[in-house]
């Protein structure tokens, strides 16, 4: 199979266990990702698409667990797949992969390094951790891999710390750390979140770039529709821990299928509308994560909801046409029995 | 005003603002002496007329908060003038009074904050948190306050009944209309809104500026809206500021600034905003370099080391924000021969 997916999630369940509740945060997610592909997942709070994102390098936070589903991850040397949502997670395999082969850039490039060690100290140990080279060698490839970013001066940046660089500067040196060990997916949650409207152009700029020299894929966790819309080949958009609609950018902004995203879409503020033009609101807001709404968890804020089917049954994520896919029952029917 | 016994409404601004500037000391040493200013608000001058919302825009560390927060005189201008009218019609500057000569006038400009989640003490009721105003400002019967809290929630939108939770109670935009209660518990003339909606969900950020763009109409208000993100500046404002490390760069009416720029950072700023359609993929302009630290900025135009278009004056000579056409004022000596791209309407 040669246009086999790099990486594809299938119905992944991680539930978090509190004394209030079991809150179901993701709950069944399912998508691929393509080689040398950009997957956007988008989703307002409470989503999951950042717990999709842990799922997936298995750093999920007690009292989250996974419960169900797998996470196939094609490997290039044995030419099989390892499923890393069985595996140990703290055992050698998923650390090896774990800033390997799947490398995570934070939102928070502050308080994602350690502010006690130099920038340099800091990858070098990455580069260490996971290739067999002399320090002398990992520091030349540090320096290389901060001026691929788009640090001025690297040789002297090298030795500063975290605090003496600008949010933008933090931000490229997150990515050179990503780098590091060239790996085959980057995940990226938020990566420009928290950054001012230049810096982000120049950071996703500079993913963009680094994506078409490595061939490798991106999958990109983001609430905001203006970066999935620049920079996603595919789009999946979760609700409430569900994949409620995916499919490849230009149908899921120009034809969008299922309620939500046409909502979502008319809803967001444009710097296209017109001054002081009223916008379209989605009723309501999102529901508590312990009091999800029975059957589609959309259906209390639908404006298309069908009294009997979609407050009863739980729709499934079906194809809608060839491109895409939508979990919604303007689509589909019930498939199941309402759990009695 | 009677002029000849016709009745002439003239366009007074409700808040003027002349030449307002805040410097912060940079202090090292042992002895805590002062080795440098940080410029945070440098010397800019605006006015906002009455029931118009006018919006100050610019990224992290232009100024544009401390601009508000002079306004609100919740910190002490460096220099400059403060002009508001009050409702008695008398026009005081802020800016210059001394603290307990300001109290009749705090309650007339009120504020709206980022955060719904820590601008709301969790051990307040609703009732509690909205009548205080009403209560620092001597209604002393609480059927009063409670009539009037029924009122103010009413105008939110926001159920009556709910008075009596607590915060923790109400999702993010419900907190959010909470806060615009209390703002508006004392009537005020002038609302400084800062970053009103960019801690909300995207789906909500649309129902709050529908709504203050509905109070607004209903009770005449004036907004100075703070805010980052330029798509929400254009669906609340009708005229925009463009901040840039401390000075105000450009001021025009929403449409005009939006559809013709005529400032470098302008247009840049709008060409940064990821469009929400992949068709528009990217002809975007990105800035090189970084924005000038307001301790040492550059010299002349603080712009011109990011600027595509500066020529040799702009290394020396700091613009001035002059009028090149009426209501739109840039800082820029090369407004006038500058042709700009701008945001049109959707085609």
């Amino acid at each position: 199979m040669i246009n086999a997916p790099l990486l594809s999630v299938n119905n992944l369940k991680t539930w978090f266990f509190t004394d209030e509740g079991t809150v179901k945060a993701v709950d069944g997610a399912s998508f691929e990702v393509g080689a040398g592909k950009t997957v956007g997942i988008v989703g307002e709070s409470g989503c999951g698409k950042s717990v999709t994102a842990l799922s997936i390098l298995r750093i999920v936070q007690e009292p989250g667990r996974i419960v169900g589903g797998e996470i196939q991850l094609r490997r290039a040397d044995e030419a099989g797949c390892v499923d890393l949502a069985k595996l140990d997670s703290e055992g050698k395999e998923i650390r090896a992969i774990r800033g390997g082969e799947i490398a995570l850039v934070f939102q928070e490039p502050m308080t994602s390094f350690s502010p006690h060690y130099t920038i340099g100290n800091q990858i070098v140990e990455t580069i260490q951790l996971h290739q067999d080279v002399g320090k002398e060698e990992a520091r030349n490839r540090t320096i290389e891999l901060l001026r691929m970013v788009g640090i001025p001066r690297p040789e002297r940046r090298i030795d500063e710390y975290p605090f003496e660089l600008s949010g933008g500067l933090r931000q490229r040196v997150m990515i050179a750390m990503a780098l590091s060990c060239n790996p085959k997916i980057l995940i990226a949650d938020e990566p420009t979140t928290a950054l001012d409207v230049t810096t982000q152009a120049q950071i996703l700029d500079l993913l963009r770039e680094i994506q078409e020299r490595t061939g490798m894929s991106v999958i990109i966790i983001t609430h905001d529709m203006g970066v999935i819309a620049e920079m996603a080949d595919d789009v999946i958009v979760m609700y409430l821990g569900r994949v409620v609609e995916s499919g490849p950018v230009d149908e899921i902004f120009h034809q969008p299928k299922h309620p939500y995203t046409q909502a979502l879409l008319r809803s967001i503020p444009s710097i296209f509308a017109e001054p002081r033009a009223k916008l379209p609101t989605i009723a309501g807001s999102i529901p508590h994560p312990h009091n999800r709404p029975v059957g589609c968890p959309f259906h209390p804020r639908c404006v298309e909801r069908i009294a009997g089917v979609c407050d009863v049954h739980a729709p499934q994520l079906r194809p809608v046409n060839e491109l895409q896919m939508a979990s919604c029952f303007l689509y589909h029917e019930p498939e199941e029995a309402p759990p009695s | 005003m009677l002029y000849n016994g016709v009745i002439i409404r003239m366009v007074v601004p409700l808040l003027e603002v002349r030449n307002l500037q805040r410097f912060f000391p940079i202090r090292r040493g042992l002895l805590r002496r002062v080795v440098g200013q940080v410029r945070a608000v440098d010397d800019i001058s605006f006015q906002i007329n009455k029931g118009e919302t006018l919006s100050l825009v610019g990224e992290s560390g232009c100024g544009k908060t401390t601009t508000a927060r002079c306004i609100l005189r919740a910190l002490k201008p460096t220099a400059g003038e403060v002009l508001f009218q009050t409702a008695a019609g008398d026009v005081v500057d802020t800016a210059g009074l001394p603290k307990a000569a300001l109290a009749p006038f705090r309650h007339q400009m009120q504020m709206i904050f980022q955060d719904p989640f820590s601008s709301l003490n969790p051990r307040m009721t609703v009732f509690d948190i909205i009548a205080e105003p009403l209560l620092a400002s001597g209604v002393r019967s609480r059927g009063q306050r409670r009539q009037r809290v029924e009122r103010l929630l009413e105008l939110v939108r926001l159920r009556p009944e709910f008075m009596q939770r607590y915060p923790h109670a109400f999702s993010g935009g419900q907190r959010q209309r909470i806060g615009i209660a209390r703002a508006l518990a004392l009537n005020p003339s002038l609302i400084v809104a800062d970053e009103p909606v960019s801690a909300l969900d995207v789906s909500v950020q649309a129902q709050i500026l529908n709504l203050m763009l509905e109070l607004q109409d209903e009770l005449g208000l004036t907004y100075l809206f703070v805010a980052h993100d330029l798509s929400v500046v254009k669906h609340i404002s009708d005229r925009v500021a463009v901040m840039y490390v401390g000075k105000i760069v450009e001021i025009a009416e929403t449409d005009r600034l939006f559809k013709a720029p005529k400032h470098p950072y302008t247009e840049a700023l709008l060409s940064a905003v990821p469009k929400p359609d992949p068709r528009l993929r990217s002809e975007r302009i990105v800035l090189q370099g970084e924005v000038a630290d307001p301790a040492h900025p550059p010299g002349g135009c603080y712009f011109h080391p990011r600027c595509a278009h500066a020529i040799e004056r702009c290394r020396t000579e700091t613009p001035a924000l002059e009028e090149v056409q009426p209501g739109h004022q840039v800082a820029c000596h090369r407004a006038r021969e500058l042709t700009l791209k701008g945001v049109g309407a959707r085609r």
